[in-house]
């Protein structure tokens, strides 16, 4: 039998309040830390250069907010975003990319795959933020390929990494069942080494998709356009308006998490069958 | 013997199986082995761990080569054998792709093989019903049972209608109770399909219950000890197990097992070997 429509309503309403029980400690705890953090500003009388209040932080981003809606104005933290984040996605996507690609041409050959695999892991133990001045040099302080560069190159080595040992680390049986069909070595890829690697691939990209804004903003550090959020803090701060540098801090966070997030729904939709996620189905 | 002159499905003659050869960890895996097996015929493989039961069958399976010996399945070198896709295979672990639904699980050596998306999924239903999971085809994986798991297996193996079934102790890690339940769904698979079955196990009862005949093994190094026929008749049921000759087949096997088993107290330092019965 059909639920009615009542039902229907009424086992909706009891999702949303299950949900809201469930992530409640979460948002009190959210909360709470914002309260605190203003409470003490105010009684300990700290100053704005050294931790401004939240309501102030609040404040200047809401004023951002306006200026970024208004028509004649123009917000440099929403234009300082922008930018950042498509030097974090464009160094994402080129790095993850080519991560995933030379593992998959690698792994074809596991004479390859072993031979680079050693330099592969030395090279992501290397601090390549390091190499920032160096990419501002070779591709202009404020062409966005300088930091694009770096993130790529931050990302690259453990995508690279994770999808070779989730091409390679096949359930034996599994490649014998493989044999007893006759399957070509094509087929072993598509079929089993490649959905095997699906779960590899995705951690190192959720892992990616945060080193990915860090790599861009700590390249930004180095120097780049006005409007960039490094450049953006690291001037605010200088200035002594820490209220507006911890809003560029605010929108790397946000944009870091959602960032996130989008990977973590694309993982979703690519490996509904994947452990973590029955429960949640 | 009555029967007529039979098809031959596997012949093994004189097979050696040496792992690391030269190596300090040189192992000999099987020694001397004469087998054969006739074309739908029930075969289990019995032995204590190290006896090369699994080697046997992965060497029928051209899972691995025999170090020296001849190896024939029907009739074809089992390379040949395996090109042609004569082979069924079931694990312990029902080794279903998690990412694939139980009928997307059963059509994978189907899509491989080439057949149509019609005939797949015609056969994967047909597969599924003959293990009574016809209900279960859109489930994934995890959603089923140990049990229901390893049936799946068997519907896949049998998909494409492989003329001999090997089996690796494919009930091992099921409970007694599932076990049991498999053993005569098996049994009945058996007799629809007529499949050459070699079938590993730890399991006496098992053994006795399923097979035509139990090739009972020995390890260091690994030798068949006897061949022991059983004339249990089939269909083969509940009932069977409180049948006096099954008792008895029972008791035969595991005297033949307690011989096999007594020189595992073997004294490595002295190389030499101290049956159990000489230690009564």
């Amino acid at each position: 039998m059909a639920p009615t429509e009542l039902q229907r309503t009424t086992s909706l309403i009891a999702s949303i309040r299950r949900r809201l029980t469930y992530y409640l400690p979460t948002i009190a705890i959210a909360v709470g830390v914002i309260l605190l953090w203003e409470v003490i500003v105010v009684i300990f009388d700290i100053q704005q250069f050294l931790l401004p209040k939240p309501s102030a932080i609040f404040a200047e981003f809401m004023l951002q907010v306006d200026l970024w809606l208004a028509p004649d104005e123009r917000s440099i933290l929403f234009e300082s975003s922008g930018a950042t984040f498509w030097e974090a996605f464009g160094g994402f996507i080129i790095g993850c990319g080519g991560g995933i690609l030379v593992a998959l041409i690698t792994s074809r050959w596991t004479i390859v795959s072993e031979a680079t695999m050693p330099f592969a892991i030395a090279a992501n133990s290397v601090p390549i933020i390091a190499f920032a001045p160096i990419m501002n040099n070779w591709f202009g302080i404020t062409n966005p390929a300088s930091k694009m560069a770096i993130v790529a190159v931050i990302v690259f080595f453990p995508t690279m990494i994770n999808t070779v040992r989730g091409l390679t680390l096949v359930d034996v049986e599994q490649l014998e069942l493989m044999r007893s069909y006759a399957a070509t070595p094509a087929r072993i890829m598509f079929s089993l080494r490649i959905p095997n690697a699906l779960p590899f691939i995705f951690s190192a990209l959720r892992v990616a998709s945060a080193l990915s804004l860090i790599g861009a903003v700590v390249a930004e550090f180095f120097g780049g356009p006005r409007a960039t959020l490094g450049v953006y803090i690291t001037q605010e701060a200088g200035a002594f308006d820490f209220a507006k540098a911890w809003t560029a801090i605010l929108m790397a966070s946000i944009i870091g998490i959602s960032f996130y997030l989008v990977v973590l729904l694309a993982e979703r939709r690519l490996m509904p069958w994947h452990v973590a996620f029955r429960q949640a189905g | 013997m009555a029967v007529a002159a039979k098809d031959i499905a596997i012949s093994a003659k004189g097979i050696h199986k040496v792992f690391n050869p030269g190596a300090e960890e040189e192992v000999i895996a099987l020694q001397d082995i004469n087998l054969e097996i006739e074309a739908s015929e029930f075969i289990s493989l019995i032995g204590p761990s190290g006896c090369g039961k699994s080697t046997l069958m992965r060497l029928v399976g051209d899972l691995i080569q025999p170090t020296a010996g001849e190896l024939l399945v029907n009739g074809k070198m089992p390379a040949r054998a395996r090109l042609d896709r004569d082979y069924g295979m079931v694990f312990q672990a029902a080794t279903l792709y998690e990412w694939r639904s139980v009928t997307k699980n059963v059509q994978l050596p189907l899509e491989i093989m080439g057949y149509s998306k019609s005939e797949r999924q015609k056969r994967a239903q047909a597969m599924l019903e003959m293990v009574e999971l016809g209900a279960f085809a859109n489930h994934f994986p995890w959603q089923l049972s140990g049990g229901m798991q390893q049936r799946v297996a068997i519907a896949r193996a049998l998909a494409f209608d492989p003329s001999v079934l090997l089996m690796d102790e494919p009930f091992g890690a099921l409970d007694e109770f599932t076990r049991e339940r498999m053993n005569l769904e098996l049994l009945k698979i058996w007799e629809q399909t007529r499949k050459t079955i070699i079938f590993v196990t730890h399991s006496i009862a098992e053994a006795v219950f399923l097979s035509n005949r139990i090739v009972v093994m020995s390890p260091r190094p690994g030798r068949i000890t006897e061949i022991v026929r059983n004339t249990l008749p089939y269909p083969r049921d509940f009932n069977t197990r409180n049948d006096p000759a099954y008792h008895d087949l029972v008791a035969n096997v595991r005297d033949l097992l307690r011989d096999a088993v007594g020189s595992l107290s073997a004294d490595p330092s002295s190389g030499e070997y101290v049956s159990a019965q000489g230690a009564d």
